[in-house]
């Protein structure tokens, strides 16, 4: 993974939430969702830098990014889409679903698009069993998604985006 | 009290104790894996993750885990019972579902607690296939890990992050893909690791080990143009005898002397006598900073702090680099001996330095790390070539078909093989300030001791503190053994809070006598304390217990150094540390 330094302001940022948090390392959790809200990912030296404001050890920080599944130390997409594979969803063919998210995008789960438009993201269960198969494209929910949709949906977030291929489209 | 029945009879414990606690008070014995428990030192592994503790308990649905339950008025527990039995035996099958079956070549082999499960649970088959972890290999210059091998029993993590402070590791990853590791996976040489070897102490597995440097050893010895020299620290004659079914704490020194002479090592020494040089060094640059302070010197830092253990010296350099101009600047006796081997002795032999091999027997894995730093070589030459634990030199003894326990008692070889009760004193905590003591307080004073033996510094309490009267002037003298608990005295200093003259620190809970290299103790605190009480005899049976008696020390000086903190003597037997912050 390449190093990056940090901004100033974005390691004041950082030290601004532990200290919200009394910079206690049992918030440990609440710190990396709102560093995460801000910054949209979790790279190592933003963990160092937590772990040094709540006076616990990058490993233990490392530890907790790593356990759950919504902490990424990948930078995530402008358009974050994530599609769930919960019981629901996956019966009524949120797989197939997938493939063809991956095959429009070229990215597998876990993956941003080069052009850093789009990221991909399995998840369990948005508590929208009833729309099942359910895509989300940051805080927007698409119910009932079938493979066929699943072009247009991208296209809506294509829009206005500056690439060679919105151009000439 | 409460009232239970363990296995059905009827007896009285402690409220508050947990079923493991209260089964080993009436003389049951519950197999346990993850926990570890080491009595009187506050060092605990509970985190209920293995369930082969599992007992029955009358009237509960789940099978009721030993460790971590806390008894209740009139619980009848079966500890044996058919189902926890069955249990326990499902649980260690899967643990070996998913774990290599590398018995036959692997290092911890005949010393496994997972083995010895597997062998006492009666386990012929493993009845469950399926997917294994693999982990790649991560060796560091003291420290291998075989992740591989790990059973997330979380011993290391406790070690290192409670006992120790140091926070290299933690359980990472989630459900099967879990393991034990640096943050970022980095590798251990790449992280603040200090290599105090209290993960490898603890492990119940072959997951973490020492790099086995015995091979070197013999390459060394096989060579016919090599002289090759043996020091052994003062900690391995209190503890080398347990590898060959000795009880703990059985001095071994004759034998242990004995041995290496049938290895084929040309000259056997001892680290001893280098620590009797350290004091020389140490107390005389104590001294020297006191009197400064005395006479009014504001600038002069104290407390001076000791600086033996090389876990110490890279645990203050990651943790506290603005305090490097505190420790001592004194090399570690193995680092001493080391120095003087390659010029002193060598001149006396008429060889070039590197004519020689120098091999020390550690009780210690960050002593493989101490000895590879580049201060300690000249050029490219290391002062000590490979430096082996003590486990390292028990295997070799078998592997030579040595029958240890037959072995004659021998004296080691002169010049460098001399040592007095104060250097017999430095494998236990609260021994190098004790040996510091006898010497500087007769420097000072230049009166002789009215008695040798401290028992104001000697103990097992993590932190301690005594003041010593030197003849009207009251010494203040903290002592830390385990890093967590340095770690305390370091902040104190820091805040400008610090009373103490003087500090002595070891990174291992009790000393180099509860070192990364030594037996494994296996979570049984009383080893560690009859190898306390091995070092204080030995120390009792010298002839010489203060340092600067050491005729040898004495010739040295008058041969080759001159006078302690001497030029040479800052050029051979004193180093610098250095910042590793970032």
């Amino acid at each position: 993974m390449p190093k990056i330094k940090l901004a100033e302001n974005t390691i004041q940022l950082i030290k601004d939430i532990c200290a919200k948090f009394d910079n206690n390392e049992g918030e440990l959790i609440n710190v990396l969702h709102q560093v995460q809200g801000k910054l949209g990912y979790l790279p190592a030296e933003v963990q160092e830098v937590i772990a040094s404001e709540l006076n616990t050890s990058v490993a233990k920080v490392y530890g907790v990014v790593t356990f759950y599944s919504f902490f990424t130390m990948l930078p995530q997409g402008e358009n974050p889409i994530s599609i769930c594979m919960g019981t629901a969803c996956y019966v009524r063919g949120a797989e197939q679903v997938l493939s063809e998210l991956k095959r429009q995008l070229n990215v597998e789960v876990g993956q941003t698009t080069p052009d850093g438009k789009f990221s991909l993201s399995s998840l369990r269960c948005v508590g929208a069993c009833g729309l099942a198969p359910v895509v989300m494209v940051g805080e927007k929910v698409y119910g009932r998604v079938s493979p066929t949709q699943v072009k247009e949906i991208i296209a809506e977030y294509r829009e206005g985006c500056d690439t060679p291929e919105s151009k000439s489209a | 009290m409460i009232n239970l029945t363990i296995d059905n009879k009827p007896v009285v414990v402690k409220k508050g104790i947990t079923i493991l606690e209260a089964a080993s008070s009436v003389g049951v014995h519950i197999p346990t894996l993850c926990y570890m428990k080491l009595d009187d030192m506050n060092i605990e592994n509970k985190p209920g993750g293995c369930r082969v503790c599992v007992v029955e308990v009358k009237g509960r649905r789940n099978l009721a885990p030993a460790c971590c339950t806390e008894v209740a008025e009139g619980m009848d527990i079966s500890t044996h019972s058919i189902r926890a039995i069955n249990a326990r035996r499902t649980v260690v099958e899967l643990i070996l579902s998913d774990h290599p079956p590398d018995c036959l070549v692997c290092a911890k082999s005949g010393d496994c607690e997972l083995q010895d499960m597997a062998h006492n649970l009666g386990i012929r088959e493993i009845h469950y296939k399926g997917e294994q972890s693999t982990y790649r290999e991560d060796t560091s210059p003291a420290i291998t890990r075989e992740i591989d091998k790990c059973i997330m029993c979380r011993r290391c993590e406790m070690m290192c992050n409670e006992v120790q402070t140091v926070g290299v590791l933690s359980a990472i990853n989630r459900g099967f893909d879990s393991v034990v590791s640096p943050a970022f996976e980095m590798n251990l040489d790449h992280s603040v690791c200090t290599y105090c070897g209290q993960c490898v102490a603890v492990c119940p597995t072959g997951a973490l080990t020492e790099v086995d440097e015995t091979g070197k050893v013999i390459k060394a010895l096989s060579d016919p143009n090599k002289t090759v020299v043996v020091q052994t620290a003062p900690a391995v004659r209190a503890a080398l005898g347990e590898e060959f079914g000795m009880e703990a704490g059985t001095l071994v020194t004759g034998k242990l002397v004995s041995a290496l002479k049938r290895l084929g090592f040309d000259y056997v020494f001892d680290t001893d006598f280098a620590a009797d040089l350290t004091i020389m060094e140490e107390g005389t640059e104590l001294l020297s900073r006191l009197e400064k302070f005395l006479g009014g010197d504001k600038e002069v830092k104290l407390p001076i702090l000791t600086s033996c253990c090389p876990a110490w010296v890279k645990f203050f350099e990651h943790q506290f680099p603005e305090m490097l101009e505190i420790p001592s600047t004194a090399r570690s006796p193995q680092q001493m001996f080391g120095s003087i081997a390659k010029t002193y002795f060598a001149e006396k032999l008429g060889k070039k330095r590197d004519d020689l091999v120098v091999v020390s027997i550690m009780p210690c894995v960050a002593k493989k790390y101490e000895c590879g730093r580049d201060e300690f070589k000249v050029d490219d030459n290391p002062d000590v070539d490979h430096a082996i634990t003590t486990r390292e030199l028990a295997a070799l003894v078998k592997l030579a078909n040595i029958e240890f326990e037959k072995l004659p008692n021998e004296d080691f070889d002169h010049p460098l093989g001399e040592s007095t009760g104060a250097g017999v004193i430095f494998g236990t905590t609260g021994g190098v300030i004790e040996a510091a003591v006898r010497t500087a307080y007769e420097l000072h004073t230049g009166k002789d001791l009215p008695r040798l033996d401290f028992e104001e510094l000697r103990g097992m309490e993590g932190l301690r503190q005594a003041t010593i009267d030197f003849n009207g002037l009251p010494i203040k003298i903290g002592i830390a053994h385990g890093l967590g608990n340095a770690r305390k005295l370091l902040e104190e200093i820091q805040a400008g809070k610090s009373e103490f003259h003087a500090i002595e620190i070891m990174s291992c809970p009790g000393g180099c006598i509860g070192g990364g290299g030594q037996p494994y103790h296996h979570g049984d605190a009383e080893v560690i304390k009859k190898r306390q009480m091995a070092i204080y005899q030995e120390d009792k049976n010298k002839v010489l217990r203060k340092s600067h008696e050491n005729p040898y020390i004495i010739k040295l000086y008058e041969e080759f150094l001159g006078k302690p903190m001497s030029e040479k003597a800052h050029h051979l037997l004193h180093t610098k540390y250095f910042d590793r912050k970032n």
